[in-house]
């Protein structure tokens, strides 16, 4: 059945320009290039060099003219594309009456109703995978050194969304824990010569300790302040580690943290390690998987856990504190003890995530404990989307696995000439990045909300319902 | 005694250059409710603009009196940071007005990261030392052990730069309409934009005005420490924040009394006790100040109505 | 005066000062078990302060408040930390500006007001975390309860929508039915049909009626609006200015001067008469 057509095709819309309005959009690209012609100047214009004591100046004018072109052109095609991009909603398809309207499964759906068993799978897998790939295990270094990297940071964040993404507590320094973790293992396995098995819980069980202890006081302040302190928090901690000379060796750090055993058989050569009781030859790799599959289980460890607390009393309290903590006194919950909790349980898993961390480098000092590593992990919370299990561990992946493909981009060389080292643009590239990903979805990739008991029918929760907590 | 006097006068120096950056975190946090992570970084920014336009000028352009130069740099490098706060707030800030509370916090650590990291990588990463500028001190008066306690010139000059801004500033903000803009938008931002105030303007100008204080703030910390770092906005940063919540956040006086107070913590904090604590004495006070003192020296209250 | 006989809630001297500001005078009155009382009186009285100190949000500069129990013991009010006025003392509130988990499903909602006896079932969560003890039964009677509560006040339709999506008359009746799901003696409700319509508030009144009836559950409400106070409360107590004017059931309230004065001024000519009969 055709039904008629609600456009005419000599109907013309005022309202959108259906042309490209050229001149206005070089005025205004011109006008972003002569800002960024402001901006530039001096520190891009000029570098400052060092001979001897004194300071000398280059002038890097190209450089200048180089960035504020591209800048012009970009401004350009950005006002092609939001032209053709107005110009498409503004006026509907002729079809757009007659056709029958479909929900579109949100990201969330998409992502959880194959990507999960997909994305487990890989996980499970992945150590294999990169072997066959690269044809062996000493070329497979590399790539499982950056799985294992990537699920600290996918554990990590998936014990700070205890704190920030279920309770709303907005903690800016997460790193404290993780440092607590890491250093208590390190004392108690090179002090006492305790086992893996026993220091990990140890070390997860005085972060909790120390997550309760800081909680305590700063538990009644909102919203940013709560942020403020938890940094202060974090930086405290770092500094003392590096002064306390006595307990922690300082700058220095500690090191010769017993290596990470098989259920007890070494990783060595030779007779009792693990190589030769499997019958397998030595590698160096062994290590390595088993590692790997370490992290990987602590890190499915922290998500089952989280999931089973969402479905229990104590979860949802922490996500109606989050939305209304006066509502939540008035029903009897005692939100001074609902708060600690999550600090005390986001606290431990960090604590664990430390543990994991001094087991695999050997070694532990302060510098990995800076605020920078808190700012990260509280990134890959909120652009995963708060509270979202899977949005955490994709945000995971694309903020540390991408800065990392950066650094094999050494083709780039080839157009920027040799001594472009694509390395230093990292941090560069991913501050940048954060703000990008802010402003295109500020609450992040997966912002639908689950809920954790139903009556008859899942329906998942719009974003824009779900508050963000104010701490 | 003599001791005491002297760090008395570099705790106030301190203090003072505190004070100018918490003006910037304490007028953003009054009028749009964030704390402008990236402000420390744009101080730390406009240290560096005042570097290399201070040695454009003297060794390019031969201008020989110091003085002159200074104050011409301090212009341009006021000019040029505006220009980078302003822009800042366009890009990541205004965008994101009025949503989700957190986005525009991540997105100022984001842009901290990225200023941070652009001077790194524009002018590498070792520290910068400035030319000699202005060395000479007035001698006060001299003890008994022979230690004198000098006043510099510098230390005279970044004072009374503070005191002449801070009360410029503080007329904008009381007598004038701009102020008075910007105080309604402090209260209730919707209305005021129902009574015709350009909320994005003055919002816009509240960043600038900050970044131009950062400005002066950089200008006098080249003066007074002669070298920078681009990691040197993150802790300065922080100080300055406290200094703000110390002081009452969303008072112009309580930020510069906040910055005076913490400068002299710092200053006899190193002098009498331990000089590697004594960032750990900042970040102590800004935990207990928020945790038993929310609302500050010279800040009001909050009320939360149920 | 049936209430004085057997109160469920006694109030002695309540005052409220807020700096210099008197919210609330030296109240004093008594709240009958099984009764509907309505706190009234035009804004700016003091009505939701007296709430927030009953409820624990303010504590209150002189006075006491008792909550007398069935079995005769009683709890001070001004004692009690906030969450445990509604955990021992058994008190539940609605909020003028309606307070709900708006990202939560209505089940969710439910589900929360019941965390306490929840959280002891699951072993504070560490046996439920490992997933034994009873648990799992007691989430089922939780549900249970919260499904009694949806069909009292016909929202079970509702169940599984986040609740910042509902209507607000629904919105109203959600508070209503988490309040009830925390198992009160005294259910505290500000302003509860404020924004219905008269067949809602029609409703409304069946609704707290027969939760009286069915639950035995004494009502404490603050209203404006005069066809839920008059219809269905046992108690009118009424104030001005943070001072109690007038005390008693509702003709004897209706029909006093001084809260026709209150409420709709007096002519000019007989302004000093009243002043000499409030005593102002």
């Amino acid at each position: 059945m055709t039904a008629p057509s609600i456009t005419t095709t000599s109907a013309k819309s005022p309202a959108v320009p259906t042309h490209f309005d050229v001149a206005a959009a070089v005025k205004d690209s011109a006008k972003a290039a002569l800002i960024t012609l402001g901006l530039s100047i001096p520190i891009l214009a000029y570098r400052t060099d060092q001979s001897g004591a004194d300071l000398f100046l280059t002038p890097r004018w190209g450089l200048v003219a180089i960035i504020c072109a591209i800048v012009f052109g970009l401004r350009l095609v950005l006002h092609a594309f939001m032209a053709t991009r107005s110009y498409r909603k503004a006026v509907p398809s002729p079809r757009q009456a007659t056709e029958a309207v479909h929900a579109e499964p949100s990201a969330y759906q998409k992502a959880s109703r194959f990507g999960i068993p997909f994305f487990l799978g890989i996980a499970l897998t992945f150590p294999i995978l990169i072997v066959l790939i690269q044809g062996g295990l000493n070329e497979s270094r590399y790539w499982v050194d950056l799985g294992i990297l990537i699920l600290t940071y996918v554990m990590l964040g998936w014990g700070l969304n205890i704190v920030v993404g279920l309770a709303g507590l907005l903690d800016l320094g997460y790193v404290a824990f993780y440092a607590v973790g890491a250093y208590s293992y390190a004392l108690l396995s090179t002090t006492f010569g305790l086992s893996f098995w026993i220091c990990l819980p140890l070390a997860g069980i005085l972060a909790a300790f120390w997550g309760m202890i800081l909680g305590f006081p700063v538990l009644r302040l909102r919203g940013d302040y709560l942020a403020i302190v938890t940094l202060a928090f974090g930086e405290i901690v770092r500094l003392v580690l590096i002064n306390w000379v006595d307990l922690t060796n300082g700058g220095a750090g500690i090191s010769s943290i017993p290596r990470a055993t098989f259920f007890g058989l070494p990783f060595t050569a030779g007779e009792g390690g693990f190589a030769s009781t499997f019958g397998l030859e030595f590698n160096s790799m062994h290590r390595m998987i088993f590692l790997y599959y370490l992290i990987l289980a602590l890190a499915l460890l922290t998500n089952f856990v989280t999931m089973r607390l969402r479905k229990l009393p104590v979860g949802r309290a922490w996500e109606a504190l989050r939305e209304d903590e006066i509502a939540c006194r008035s029903l009897g919950i005692n939100t001074t003890n609902t708060k600690l909790t999550a600090f005390a349980i986001g606290a431990m898993f960090g604590g664990f995530a430390g543990s994991f961390f001094a087991v695999r480098q050997g070694f532990v000092s302060p510098e990995s404990f800076n605020f920078l590593e808190s700012a990260i992990i509280l990134a890959i919370v909120v652009m995963g989307g708060m509270g979202s299990q899977v949005g955490v561990a994709i945000a995971a992946i694309v903020l540390v696995g991408g800065p990392e493909v950066l650094r094999n981009l050494t083709f780039l060389q080839s157009i920027f000439g040799a001594g472009f080292d694509p390395n230093e643009y990292r941090l560069l590239l991913f501050g940048v990045g954060m703000v990008a990903m802010m402003v295109w979805r500020p609450r992040g990739l997966i912002s639908e909300r689950e809920p954790s008991v139903i009556l008859k029918e899942r329906k998942a929760i719009s974003g824009s319902l779900v508050k963000e907590g104010h701490g | 005694m003599e001791i005491f006097v002297q760090q008395l006068i570099n705790g106030l120096t301190l203090g003072s250059i505190y004070g100018l950056i918490a003006i910037g975190y304490t007028m953003v946090f009054g009028i749009i409710g964030m704390v402008n992570f990236a402000h420390g970084d744009v101080f730390m920014l406009s240290a560096f603009i005042a570097l290399i336009f201070f040695l454009l000028l003297t060794t390019w352009l031969g201008i020989s009196s110091v003085v002159l130069a200074l104050f011409i740099v301090l212009i341009i490098a006021m000019v040029l940071t505006s220009l980078w706060g302003w822009t800042v707030e366009r890009i990541a800030y205004r965008p994101l007005r009025g949503s989700f509370r957190l986005a525009p916090l991540i997105s100022a650590i984001g842009v901290s990261i990225f200023l941070s990291n652009f001077v790194q990588v524009a002018q590498g990463a070792r520290n910068k030392p400035t030319p000699p500028m202005i060395g000479d001190v007035i001698v006060l008066f001299q003890g008994a052990s022979g230690y004198n306690v000098a006043l510099s010139y510098k230390q005279v000059i970044i004072m009374v730069t503070t005191a002449v801004l801070l009360t410029i500033f503080w007329y904008i903000v009381q007598k004038t309409s701009l102020g008075r803009a910007q105080r309604a938008c402090e209260q209730d931002r919707k209305m005021a934009a129902l009574l015709g105030i350009n909320v994005d303007r003055t919002i816009s100008l509240t960043f600038v005005i900050g970044a131009a204080l950062a400005a002066v703030a950089g200008t006098m910390y080249l003066l007074y420490y002669g070298v920078v770092s681009f990691s040197d906005g993150f802790v300065p940063g922080v100080k300055a924040f406290t200094a703000a919540v110390l002081g009452g956040i969303g008072s112009l006086p309580g930020a510069v009394l906040g910055g005076l107070i913490i400068g002299l913590i710092e200053t006899f904090w190193s002098a009498y006790f331990s000089i590697e604590y004594k960032d750990v004495a900042a970040f102590s006070i800004l935990a207990i100040v928020l945790i038993f003192m929310p609302s500050g020296i010279l800040g009001r209250p909050e009320v939360e109505k149920v | 005066m049936r209430w004085l006989q057997d109160p469920i809630l006694d109030v002695q001297h309540l005052t409220m000062r807020f700096g210099g500001l008197i919210a609330i005078n030296d109240l004093s009155f008594q709240a009958g078990r099984g009764d509907i009382t309505a706190l009234i009186g035009p804004n700016g009285a003091g009505k939701t302060t007296v709430f927030n100190c009953i409820t624990g949000f303010y504590k209150p500069t002189e006075g006491m408040m008792a909550l007398r129990k069935p079995d005769g013991s009683h709890l001070l009010l001004e004692r009690l930390p906030g969450y445990n006025i509604n955990w021992k003392a058994k008190v539940a509130r609605t909020f003028q500006n309606i307070r709900l988990f708006s990202g939560m499903t209505v089940l969710e909602n439910l589900l929360v007001a019941q965390h306490n006896p929840l959280m002891i079932s699951s072993g504070f969560t560490f046996l439920g975390v490992l997933g034994v003890g009873g648990y799992r039964a007691a989430e089922k009677e939780a549900i249970e309860r919260a499904k009694f509560w949806l069909e009292k006040t016909r929202l079970t339709h509702r169940a599984d929508d986040p609740a910042g999506d509902l209507p607000y008359g629904d919105q109203r009746r959600l508070e209503i039915a988490r309040a009830m799901c925390t198992d009160p003696l005294l259910l505290c409700l500000d302003e509860p049909a404020a924004g219905l319509n008269p067949r809602e508030s029609h409703e409304l009144n069946e609704l707290l009626l027969s939760v009286r009836k069915d639950q035995g559950t004494s009502i404490l409400l603050i209203e404006h609006d005069m066809s839920v106070v008059m219809e269905i409360s046992d108690h009118v107590v009424v104030l001005d200015y943070g001072i109690k004017i007038s005390d008693g059931t509702p003709p004897e309230v209706r029909n006093d001067p001084k809260v026709v004065a209150a409420y709709l001024g007096v002519a000019d000519e007989e302004v000093e008469k009243v002043e000499a009969e409030i005593g102002a």
